[in-house]
This record gives C-alpha cells, structure tokens and sequence, in this order.
C-alpha cells in the first residue's frame, strides 16, 4: 500500500499537479518545510522538462512532421501539457499557468494579426527558438514566474502578443488607443475602483508610440517616437512617491517614460498588493471562503517591502496556517489543465499522447492559449456546468481506457479481492474520503458481473472502471 | 471584480434541496412540454457597433466621425425612420433580418443603456446580466426570474449553448444546464456492455451524494446529478432534423440544438446563445465585402435567418422571442486603427411570431454639441433613451409571465417599448 501522507500530497496539489509514483514518498523524506523550500526555490534544480519530450518513459504526443512548438499552436499545447506532467519545478508551470489568466491573452486575436506561425512564437516560443533572442508571452510567464512583479508587468506591456491582443500596436498620437491602458488599471493590477474613466484616456496617450515592428522576419516591440502623444497626462492617482498626479510633458524622444512611469505607479498603487495577494490566495489557499484580513495584509507588505517581489508573498501563505489547515484540503475547483495533468500524473501516462487531451479541455471550458477574454477564465464553480462535468467524466473514461493494461499490471499483485482493488485504486487516485455510500458505490461496481476470480481480463475491466468512477467524481474535481 | 462565485456559494444548500428525482423530473418536462413559451437570449459578446448596424444614413455628422468606416447611403438596406424622422437602414449583410423586419416580426430598440454606462466588458456584462447598474453582482436577472418557478425545477429549465453558464441564467437555487455540443453531451465508459450499465449506475450513485456540509462537493455532485437527469433527453435533440441549413459554424449550430430542443419538447424556458467577435478596436472593416463587421454581421443574419425560416416551419415561431442584447454599443469617431472604442448606449433586438416589428426609440443626432442630450461624453458616446431594465421589464411580464418588479428588484415598466 502506498505510503499516505496528506499534508504532502495537499502541498503537491497546490503547488504543482498532483504526485506521481514515488513522489509522496521523495518529498516526504525531505519532510514540510525543505520539501517547501525545495519547491519554492526551484533555480537549483535544473530547468531540463523539454529534454525528456519523445524520451522513452514520458506522456507521448501526437506530432505530424516535425516538431515545432514555437511554430505550430498544436505542438505548443502539448509541449505545455508535458511540461504540467513531468517538471520537476511544479510551482514554476504553476504559476505561469496563474499569469497566463492573469495576462489573459488568446492566440486567435493573436495569429488572426501576425499569422499562425509567428502568432505562435509570440505566445509560445522559448528565447533560443528565436532568432532573435525574443521569448514568447509564456516564457515571460515561466521567467517571471515567482519574481518581480514589475518586471513582469513590463516585459508583458512590450510583449509582442499583448501588444497585439490590447492593440498597443495601433496605439498612435492622432488617435490613442484605450485597451491596453484600460486593462492595466482594471485587470492587471489595481481593480475597479481605483481608477476613473479619464485615467482610461490619459493612460492610453501614456502608451502612445509603444508599438510592433518586424524587422528581419521577427515582430518585436518598438517605442515609435514619432507617435507619441507629447504632452502632460493627468491622473486620478499617484503616478510619483511624492503624490504627484501629472505625468509631465516629455519630448517624443523621451516619451518612452511616460509609460515606465504608469507602469510603476500602478505596481507602486495601494490596492495592487491586495488585489495580487487576494488572487494568489485563492488560486492556492481557498476560493470558497474569504481569505483572513490579516495575512491579505501581511503578503501585500512583503510585496511592497520586497519591492514588488512575487516569491515573499508564496512563502508567507505556503506557511501560512490557513494553508496548512486540513480543512482547506480539496477546497479549490479544479482548472482542466489542473485535472487533465494530476489524472495523468496518478493514473498513469504510458502510451497516452496528450494531444488526446485538447479535445477535451475545450470542452471542459479550457483551452491553453485561449482564454475567452482578457479577464480569463471565470473559475470556482463556474468551472462546472454539466456539459463540462461529463467532459471530465468522459475524459476520465477515455484515460482509464487508453490506462487499461497499466492499470491491470500495477494492480495484478496487490490485489486479491473487490474491496483490496477499490482500495489499490484510491491510494492511487486521491481523493477526499469518500462518503460510505459513494465507497460502497465503487465496492459494488467492483463485485457486479459475475463472482471476482481475480483474473487478468477481470482485473483490467475492473481496474480501468473503478479508475474511470473515481478520476470522474466530483470528489476528485477539487486540488 | 468578478464576486459572483460568492453569491452561489450562499445559494447552495437550498439549490441542492429542491433537487428532485430524475424520473419524476422527465415527467415534470414533459408536463410543461413543447407547446410553452421560451425566450432564447442572444448576446453579441464585445461590445457590438450599433451605430454600423443600424445605420443613420442621413446623418451628416455619420460620415464626418466615420470617413472610413461610415456605410454609403447607397449600401445600407432602408427600412424607413423612426418616429422622430430619422431614416435608418439596416447593414447591408442584414438581408435575411431584413425581411423578418419585413414581415413585422423583428423590432429595433435604438439606444438602450443606462446612466452612466460602464466602458468595461466586464461590469458592463455583469449590469446587463444583473439589471442592476448600481451593483452588478449576485444571481443574473433571468435566474432570478427562473428562481420564482414553483419547485421542483426542471435541470434543463435553462439551456446555455456556451460552455459556461452565463451571468445572467445564473441563480440562487436553479442550475441551468452549458450544453455547447449535444454530441458531446454524452456519458462515456471504458468497457462496453453491461460493465458501462455498471459504471453508469455508479457514478450516478456518486453523484447523488449532496453533503451540506461542503457546499463546494455538494455543488459538483448537484452538476453531476444534472447530467445524469438530463443525458437522455439531450441525446434526442442530437437526432433533430431540421427543415433549414444552418450554417456550420459555432452560432449556427447552437441556434439548430436550440431548435431541436424546442421541437423535441425538453421543456426548457430560456436558452442562451452567444455570437462573439464585436470588440472592434481595429480593423472593422464595415465597408468591406469579408471585412471583420461585415463578416459578424453575415454569421448573426444567416444564423437567425435560418433559425426565424426553421421555427416558422415548425410551427414553433409563435412560442419563441429572441432578445439580443450587448454589453456597450461603441465610441462615435472611428479610430486611428480602423475601428472604434468602448462606448455607450447601443441597439436591443427582438424577434418572433408575436412580436410587434418596427423601430422603437430615437436615432441619436451625432452633432457634438453641449445642447445635443442624445450624446454624452463630449459627444463622443450615444447616451441612452430607453432604460435596458424596461425592455427586460416587458419580456418578464408579457413574454413570460413573471413578475418584473420582483424579479428585477424595481417598477421598470414605465416607459418600455410595446414590443409585445
């Protein structure tokens, strides 16, 4: 039997996708907090997920003619979902995950613009499949990940995707554009509230001339100063630490600032630091119940205290009593990517092609690199429809099919009745316990048919089925 | 922004309580069965252009603002003037919506909104969504209005096309079901025959444990326990025939399920079906044979051209009111990009056998001018005439027999267009 350690396998819920074989185990060596540090601090272990693609071993993908993530949004999608089953730096896929809702951007708007390749790079590609060093939205996402805020935040408002996406790149003196401007104050950092209509208008003069070029065959951001709407911009807010509201007028030469400007009076804002604690808490804490004052308040201090640092707010809540706390065990909805990967990771991936996986995510309400809107995914519940419910259902089904001989090889010799297979299977597909109903629910899937004689076409239907059942609970639809 | 997860929480324990029995759910559907009315809500998701689809050809200021994007007089299809004179003409890929105006069925309700118009898709979705401007959280108006039928609710009472349940089928105590694919809506087994009776007795059995003690289980396993109430009937629409083409793609098709729900009787009151791409900052293209506009003009009129033709065919055209709303109608000057900016008040839509066709409301005169009230914003935006609530306020009252002062918290009446 497995080895159970529940705070240890709560922890790789929440910070990655769920434990492999073998994984609860390593980690609990390690015990809580140098697991924790270990995760946290991933930089010392190597970043080497995209070497195992197509090694033996590893989840399969379905590549016709040559791979190219950075070309082919197909490929990208499985290269992403491969990097969710097998990273050994849980947390870093995690959080680019976070910051790709955060910084909602979708390939159609995107390669509809620059085209499917070079839409694509833009949102995919690493900096060495660039000719010119220029990494894809993603990667930002993946270098950023627990760093800083405002470096993030600034990477992405030169970044070629988002430029596109929030028509930066059409954002010109004669007539300014709002997009970008809006969505920084609205969705990127302080929230609603915090801003009135004019700074809409002000903040997208600010951004006037921060524009694409493609030079070379490469797209790439361009302050263009000959667009640049020169003069003051007035703000509702602080844009300067002594108070000040105007955004003076600047030369079109140096009108590059004024956008650095907004840019760090809107990291710098009071309600920033709240807002990203707030999101961070419920991503990995609790979405169901309201966070506690007090720690909201405590990451936002190490945020503004640390410089605008991402790291300092995750350690604050990993350690946080409300983490710990097992009733905040399986409190969070799922995302698909999240249920796609910890499927994959506890019922097993030998001879599954995660292209077999894209179908379903759309249908379960999330397709990688297309978020429905700038906001991104509505989540909690909203998760949960029963369209999507029985796309996790029959997932979970096409799984446990394709698992089938796996599932009957792993189990062969552990397993000598109806009740010790039912047993095998939740040390395997972790869930909360399970109601005595919903157990005797899979005990008699398990006993129906015909009398158990244990043999291995009785093993791999019964195997797969329970595996089936429980990977499609709702027991299981929670991290 | 987005609260409204913690408005469902609240509704749980009570949604999971009136949850019945599926056996006596299909009896309740077939109870309320085919011959019931039903509102099908459609929303152009983005902001859509009003001032490009309901064109004030005889606006000189239309064309000063609009030097690119302005439609010539000479492309635009009349259908006469509003009651204060002004003439307007329908985009010119609106032939098919032309001719159901035609026929008297299709109403026009210019510049709906309200005070003070929110410039975000977000909250100005949630406004429209809710019926509330001052505080656009919590159930959407039409789950409120689903929340007043008497208990047991059937699990298909709402029927969403999209993958998500809308903001405004969202309820207190009623789930409503996201079916985005009737094929798709199907329970899937790893082994064939009995075993998936098996499995399927199983996961339902699952499913109908409804713990109040963890309201976030409880609300998975309630969604579960939907499908399961509901496979079977899903699985007959997916068999409908249709008496018309519809066009092969996402609108088209959910305009057919929704069709085929109706002639298959599912009992289901109020579906929703979403059509996107109307966030038009660059790139509009109004005047161009496959420009962006034209083309999410050309998906909305095929669309419900085929829907109006299927439904008149079947008998069912009387039953039936399309409501087409969108978050914000756009910015008046055209943009440096082609394309135009988050703006105000913007055109309502209504379509069916029993609605009273014509042109409701008043075009905006598009002079800037501190004196010129159909503008706000400096002129830059089309200020609302008709509150959005009172159109909302006739359809619950008129259309679907409800109470619109309790569903939307408020007397909106006064002042809404007859459009039934």
């Amino acid at each position: 039997m497995a080895r159970r350690e529940p705070l240890i396998e709560h922890l790789l819920r929440r910070i990655g996708f769920g434990a492999a074989p073998g994984d609860v185990e390593q980690y609990a060596e390690l015990g809580y907090a140098t697991a924790l540090d270990r995760l946290i601090n991933y930089d010392s272990t190597p970043d080497k997920v995209d070497e195992l693609i197509g090694q033996p071993g590893f989840v399969g993908m379905t590549i016709n003619g040559a791979f190219s993530p950075s070309t082919n949004i197909a490929h990208a999608r499985q290269r992403w979902l491969f990097r969710l089953v097998h990273t050994q730096r849980p947390l870093q896929e995690k959080m680019a995950l976070f910051w790709h809702n955060h910084f909602a951007t979708a390939f159609s708007k995107v390669s509809a613009d620059l085209g499917a390749a070079d839409g694509t790079r833009a949102m995919a590609a690493k900096a060495s499949e660039s000719s010119a060093g220029i990494p894809g939205q993603l990667e930002l996402f993946r270098t950023n990940a627990v760093g800083n805020f405002r470096n993030l935040l600034l990477a992405v408002a030169q970044d070629v995707a988002m430029l596109d996406w929030l028509d930066g790149r059409t954002n010109v003196k004669a007539k300014p554009q709002e997009n970008f401007a809006r969505e920084l104050m609205e969705l990127f950092t302080m929230g609603v509230g915090n801003y009135v209509e004019t700074d809409v208008y002000a903040g997208a003069r600010v951004f006037t001339g921060w524009n694409l070029t493609r030079t070379n065959g490469v797209n790439r951001f361009f302050y263009n100063a000959a667009q640049h709407e020169t003069t003051a911009k007035e703000f509702s807010f602080a844009i300067y630490p002594g108070g000040g509201r105007i955004i003076p007028a600047r030369s079109a030469g140096d009108g590059l600032q004024d956008g650095l400007d907004l840019i760090d009076a809107v990291v710098r804002h009071r309600a920033t630091g709240p807002r990203l604690a707030t999101k961070l808490y419920r991503f990995f804490v609790n979405e169901v119940d309201q966070p506690s004052p007090s720690l909201i308040a405590n990451m936002a201090s190490d945020y503004y205290q640390s410089g605008f640092e991402i790291k300092p707010m995750l350690i604050r809540l990993f350690v946080s009593p409300e983490f710990i706390d097992p009733s905040n065990a399986f409190k969070r909805y799922s995302w698909p990517a999240e249920f796609v990967a910890r499927s994959l990771r506890e019922m097993g991936w030998t001879g599954f092609s995660v292209n077999d996986a894209l179908n379903p995510m759309i249908t379960m309400g999330q397709q990688l690199f297309e978020p429905p809107d700038v906001a991104g995914w509505d989540l909690g519940q909203v998760w949960f429809t029963s369209g999507s419910m029985l796309a996790r259902m029959n997932f979970a089904a096409q799984l446990a099919t394709n698992q089938k001989f796996q599932l009957r090889n792993a189990a062969r010799d552990e397993v000598k009745t109806p009740e010790g297979l039912v047993s095998w299977a939740l040390d395997r597909m972790i869930t909360p316990t399970f109601a005595s109903d919903s157990y005797d629910a899979l005990v008699d899937y398990a006993r129906a048919g015909g009398p158990w004689t244990g043999s291995d076409t009785q093993l791999a239907t019964k195997a797969s089925g329970l595996a089936h059942l429980i990977v499609g609970s709702g027991e299981y639809q929670f991290v | 922004m987005f609260t409204r997860r913690e408005f469902i929480r609240g509704g749980v324990a009570a949604f999971t309580f009136s949850f019945a029995a599926p056996a006596f759910l299909s009896e309740l559907a077939r109870a309320q069965g085919s011959a019931r009315r039903n509102l099908v809500v459609l929303y152009l998701a983005g902001g859509n252009d009003a001032l490009s689809m309901l064109v004030p050809y005889t606006d000189a200021q239309y064309y000063a603002r609009r030097p690119v994007l302005g439609i010539p007089a000479s492309n635009v299809l009349q259908i006469g003037s509003d009651r204060a004179g002004n003439a307007l003409g329908l985009n010119p890929r609106l032939a098919g919506l032309k001719a159901i105006y035609d026929s008297g069925r299709l109403a026009f309700i210019q510049r709906t909104g309200y005070e003070n118009s929110s410039r975000s898709h977000f909250q100005g979705t949630d406004i429209w969504s809710t019926a509330s401007p001052s505080s656009s959280q919590g159930p959407g108006w039409l789950g409120r209005y689903l929340d007043t039928l008497p208990s047991p609710v059937d699990p298909l009472v709402g029927w969403s096309t999209t993958r998500d349940v809308p903001h405004l089928l969202q309820a207190n105590r009623t789930g409503v079901a996201a079916i985005p694919s009737v094929a798709g809506y199907a329970f899937a087994s790893p082994n064939p025959g009995a075993e998936a009776q098996f499995a399927r007795a199983s996961a339902a059995r699952i499913a109908s444990h409804i713990p109040v003690d963890l309201p976030h289980l409880a609300f998975v396993n309630a969604t579960a326990q939907e499908a399961f109430a509901t496979l079977d009937r899903v699985a007959a629409v997916g068999t409908y025939r249709p008496t018309v083409t519809y066009p092969n793609n996402g609108f088209g098709q959910a305009l057919q399920a929704v069709a085929g729900a109706m002639v298959n009787g599912v009992g289901t009151r109020v579906f929703f079906v979403q059509t996107g791409g109307y966030d038009t900052h660059s790139g509009q293209n109004t005047n161009q044979a496959n420009g962006a506009y034209a083309n999410l003009m050309g998906t909305l009129n095929d669309g419900l051209f085929a829907f109006y033709n299927d439904l008149l065919r079947q008998g069912l055209l009387g039953d039936t009111m399309v409501l087409q709303f969108s978050e914000f109608g756009r910015r008046i000057n055209e943009n440096a990009s082609a394309g135009t900016d988050h703006g105000a008040a913007s055109v309502m839509m209504v379509m069916g056998g029993t609605v009273r066709g014509g042109i409701y409301g008043t075009a905006p005169s598009l002079r800037i001018a501190g004196d010129n009230p159909t503008l706000e914003n400096n002129g830059q935006d089309v200020h609302y005439e008709t509150d959005f609530r009172s159109v909302y306020a006739t359809v619950v009252d008129s259309w679907l027999g409800g109470n619109s002062v309790q569903v939307l918290a408020g007397d909106f009446r006064a002042g809404a267009p007859a459009i039934v």
